[in-house]
């Protein structure tokens, strides 16, 4: 079983669900992923790991990027969420995966996404009254020392 | 006679002939007894402390200066090395952990990182630029990136004949 092939599983209950071309990362709408977590989750296959949970700033939107992985049927794939950064804002996976409580934290703390019904959402490596995200391409820090241009 | 002449400090005490007695100055013989004793804070923040650890470990071993207790507590300690890059959020700590530390203190600053910020002195937003800028009065610069063991007891060096050259015996 291939990525490809869970995809086809994945659309046939969730038809909003589409492929990634370049990537061939399964791009999910954002209020469907406690469903497709779920369902992924679930006997059938049991992901039940969740290796990593990042995010990259494409500045009209921000990219969720969540890699699950499978011990049954040894398999890893790679699911992509856009978020519009006017509404950054997202179900928490925590009730499925005790890992992404830091790794949700961490982004939130770096990207600025709120991860709703989320046990403990605060800053996790910056410290707690910091301003902005530092993540963001458009984050600048009035305490920067510029590099000399050559 | 023959054993007391292989003590570093030997020409601090003589030994009056005959007598169980022994004459020095105290204040000499109190800084050469703290100077050979400076025991660091078990201590590391980045890839410096690595180099710190080999420095305490026998190829190199720290030990032969009498620096080789690290201790786990900064109430017990001497000397901190500030081994690695300092984030904004660890400052907090380093700074409490040198506030905790009993006088007299010395700080040894290992590496580009704790002297200016290094190579993260340009455009970043988390890292403090050097122990000084935290309000951490240095003793010793060691520079380096990291430094080598060798380097690291060099700078012990120099910071126990600045131990030695100290006006008062007790700060």
């Amino acid at each position: 079983m291939r990525q490809s092939d869970i995809f086809e599983l994945i659309k046939l209950k969730f038809p909003q669900v589409i492929q990634d071309e370049l990537t061939k990362a399964i791009v999910v709408p954002g209020d469907q992923i406690l469903g497709i977590a779920g369902f992924l989750n679930s006997a059938e296959f049991s992901f039940n790991n969740l290796h990593c949970l990042t995010a990259i700033d494409r500045k009209e939107n921000i990219e969720l990027v969540y890699i699950f992985y499978s011990f049954k049927i040894r398999l890893q794939i790679t699911l992509k969420v856009c978020l519009p950064v006017d509404s950054l804002e997202i179900e928490s996976l925590t009730n499925f995966y005790r890992s992404t409580d830091w790794f949700e934290r961490e982004v939130y703390d770096l990207f600025g996404v709120k991860f709703l019904n989320h046990p403990n959402l605060c800053r996790i490596l910056n410290p707690s009254d910091w301003k902005g995200f530092p993540l963001r391409k458009d984050y600048s820090y009035p305490d920067f020392i510029k590099k000399a241009q050559y | 006679m023959a054993v007391i002449e292989k003590i570093p400090g030997s020409q601090l005490i003589h030994k009056l002939p005959g007598g169980g007695i022994v004459l020095a100055a105290s204040g000499s013989v109190f800084k050469w007894a703290k100077s050979s004793s400076l025991w660091p804070l078990t201590f590391g923040l980045a890839c410096c402390s690595i180099e710190m650890i080999a420095a305490g470990a026998s190829r190199f071993d720290i030990d032969r200066f009498g620096s080789g207790v690290f201790r786990a507590s900064p109430r017990q300690c001497d000397v901190m090395i500030v081994a690695g890059t300092i984030s904004v959020k660890m400052g907090e700590c380093v700074k409490r952990l040198y506030a905790q530390m009993p006088e007299p203190k010395y700080v040894i600053a290992l590496g580009n990182c704790a002297i200016s910020g290094g190579i993260f002195y340009h455009d970043t937003y988390s890292v403090v630029k050097g122990t000084e800028a935290l309000g951490i009065p240095v003793d010793v610069y060691i520079p380096g990136c990291p430094p080598r063991p060798e380097n690291l007891l060099f700078g012990l060096m120099k910071l126990q004949e600045k131990v030695k050259k100290e006006r008062y015996a007790a700060k």
